[in-house]
């Protein structure tokens, strides 16, 4: 990811397809090894390179707050960025190209779930190291993660399914809401619910119970959703959505007992960061596997001509109804995973701006692809942080960008693309040159 | 008993009547057309037998099983699989996952099996593909297989539907006019394909056509329908000749 966004950052017009065809053979593994020396580099001497630079501290998002917000230091910022990360993760990939491309051969012929396992665990690696380096880094990281959930998930109905659904924020509150309450109530004296009723020490433990409650509880509201707007096609679902969205959110800020509109805090703080990124993992691991199975195969089926996957035995209702309980269950575990991240809710996080932000990462990334999900979430949350010091242009600058991905890529940037993920980490052979 | 026994079934779109005492009873094994002018109703019947329409009166009974008021999903797992006329393919999906795709029912792997990927879900997605490839062979694409079906030409986009249908082992298959805008070629090549099929599988089937070429040569019974009314049944040669017959087709004479 890290080696994707510094890439990005340097200007390589001519070079392209030189770069391409240096790195084209690097499998994933050799990219995570370089990128691991990188940021263990950072941990290291970034600090004393950010001073001598003339940097006030390392910068925290790969220079771009720095050179926003001060920009006589653009030039050092960039250096920092190139000697830091673009420098030793280039060398180090293609250096350890052959050695890596073997390593991979290796796992994989080992086992698949193994090499799944070392590859994400690198990968977890790069994250610890990174986000340790600065509490922004790490919030922004487990925002980012949540932001794949919500975005993977909203993927099933608004890609996979072809059905409009806007009530995702509103799921994410009844998951943040019922986490928040299992936690709070069980875990912690509060003054809202009273004295706790476990030690807090089981708390961690019993963490993943209030979070699939949390998606339980989304998944029942979903089924609220589903059972009227799922007798037809077209805008109906969106419009129940909608409302649904505001009549939680206007539920929550008439219940007392969760604090109505002042929200609800002191939750515990047990979504570190394994814990974000091992749910972020299962989240995508299961959507991936519903959506290449034949049942979830159904939901294209269904998009694409309703009767005749009637007529060919698909039982298209369920497979919606099913689908949409599916989707909005991990909404509500991301939105409890948010809650936990931030130690307080309110109701007005979960609004329109957030269904925008939401809708904006799904069609960004790409219709009916959990790879552009992922590409859409990470891609969109970063840049919302990067541009941050443009204050009130950054909402022009976003859209802006939204709008010419529409324009020249109408379905998002990786739309209608299977997310393999044997593919993804093994070797990758030569080319053989083609005459 | 027959097969397939249709009775009395009778059809209102608001006020119009679409179908009105319609009669049907296909044996097992046997090759039945339906003819008719633009306009006759016959697509209405398909979809009244197959349950995209509910049917306002009458019965419609496959084996001892009563079909009327299930949903097409259900009527396609009882063992009927038909063909559109309009060629009703997915078109995000490739020729493969089509033929996949209609062995639904049969996927007994549950949501744990989606979700997780056992082992369970791993062998039924291999057997289904795997009979997906031979119903292909059959159907002669089998090299189209990884193929978007918006790539494909006509007639191949035809066949798919053809094995689509096929892979949900029905006990009648309904052609919803499976030569429609086919060249000579291609439709002596569809012509063979439903012989082979019914052969192979010993299907009964139940097919719409215009083209009165197909129907006399794979039919052993036609009914000819004109405005929602059966007026003439029988083997090709005494349809070919019924007056009643010529008479929709061709118009009647002028002078009594």
């Amino acid at each position: 990811m890290e080696g994707i966004s510094s890439e990005l950052s340097t200007p390589d017009t001519g070079l392209k397809s030189k770069i391409i065809e240096i790195f084209s053979r690097v499998p994933i593994l050799g990219w995570l090894f370089g990128t691991l020396v990188a940021v263990i580099l950072e941990q290291n001497v970034g600090t004393p390179l950010a001073w001598a630079l003339g940097l006030p501290k390392i910068p925290a998002l790969f220079g771009f707050l720095i050179m926003l917000k001060k920009p006589m230091l653009i030039p050092s910022s960039m250096l920092y960025v190139l000697l830091i990360f673009i420098l030793p993760i280039g060398i180090i990939a293609r250096l350890s190209l052959g050695p890596a491309n073997r390593l991979a051969e290796r796992l994989i012929n080992l086992s698949m779930s193994g090499s799944v396992l070392v590859h994400l665990v690198l990968l977890y690696a790069i994250f610890h190291i990174w986000s340790g380096m600065s509490d922004y880094r790490l919030i922004t990281l487990k925002f980012t993660l949540i932001a794949i959930m919500v975005t993977v998930s909203l993927n099933v109905i608004n890609g996979y399914m072809g059905e409009f659904s806007c009530s995702h924020p509103g799921f994410m509150a009844l998951g943040a809401y019922t986490a928040s309450v299992f936690s709070v109530s069980i875990f912690v004296n509060d003054s809202m619910f009273g004295q706790a009723l476990m030690p807090s020490f089981l708390g961690p433990f019993l963490f993943p119970i209030g979070l699939i409650l949390g998606g339980c509880v989304a998944a029942v509201g979903a089924l609220i959703v589903a059972i009227p707007s799922f007798r037809t096609r077209g805008d109906y679902l969106a419009i129940i959505s909608l409302a649904f969205m505001f009549i939680v959110k206007s539920l929550i800020e008439n219940l007392e007992f969760v604090g109505g509109p002042r929200g609800l805090s002191s939750q515990p703080d047990w979504a570190n960061l394994p814990t974000v990124f091992v749910w972020t993992v299962v989240c995508i691991w299961v959507i991936n596997n519903f959506v290449r199975s034949t049942l979830g195969k159904a939901l294209n089926a269904i998009r694409d001509e309703e009767t005749a996957a009637n007529a060919m035995t698909v039982n298209t209702k369920r497979t919606k109804v099913v689908a949409y309980m599916f989707a909005a269950f991990w909404a509500g575990v991301a939105g409890g995973l948010f809650a936990h991240v931030l130690g307080y809710v309110n109701p007005a996080t979960f609004s329109i701006q957030k269904l925008a932000e939401v809708l904006a990462m799904v069609y960004f990334g790409g219709l009916n692809s959990v790879y552009g999900s992922i590409v859409g979430a990470v891609s969109l949350s970063v840049l919302g942080e990067a541009l941050r010091p443009l204050e009130l242009f950054k909402w022009i600058a976003i859209p802006l960008l939204l709008i010419l991905v529409m324009i020249y890529r109408p379905t998002g940037l990786i739309a209608f693309k299977e997310f393999n993920v044997l593919k993804l980490i093994q070797p990758k052979k030569k080319k053989r040159k083609e005459v | 008993m027959s097969l397939l026994q249709v009775e009395k079934m009778t059809h209102y779109f608001g006020g119009l009547r679409a179908v009105h005492n319609y009669d049907l009873q296909i044996e097992p094994g046997q090759i039945r057309g339906l003819i008719g002018p633009n306009g006759a109703g016959k697509t209405t019947i398909f979809n009244l037998i197959t349950g995209i329409h509910k049917p306002t009166e009458g019965s419609v009974q496959l084996g001892s099983e009563n079909l009327v008021g299930l949903e097409p999903h259900q009527i396609a797992s009882a063992g009927l699989g038909r063909t559109f006329q309009n060629l009703l393919l997915w078109r995000h999906m490739n020729v493969l996952e089509h033929v996949i795709m209609s062995q639904y029912s049969k996927m007994t792997y549950g949501l744990a099996g989606a979700f997780f990927g056992t082992v369970k879900r791993r062998r039924q997605e291999a057997e289904a593909e795997d009979k997906a490839y031979g119903l292909l062979e059959l159907v002669g694409i089998s090299d189209l297989a990884l193929e978007n079906v918006l790539n494909l030409p006509y007639g191949a986009q035809r066949r798919v539907e053809m094995a689509r249908a096929l892979a949900m082992d029905p006990k009648i298959l309904f052609l919803d006019e499976p030569t429609a805008g086919m060249n000579p070629e291609e439709l002596i090549q569809m012509m063979a394909i439903i012989r082979q099929v019914h052969k192979k599988f010993g299907l009964a089937i139940f097919l719409i056509e215009h083209r009165l070429k197909v129907v006399m040569e794979l039919c052993q019974e036609i009914q000819t329908l004109v405005f929602g009314e059966v007026i003439a049944e029988g083997t090709p040669k005494e349809i070919q000749n019924n007056p009643k017959v010529i008479d929709a087709y061709l118009g009647k004479e002028a002078i009594d």
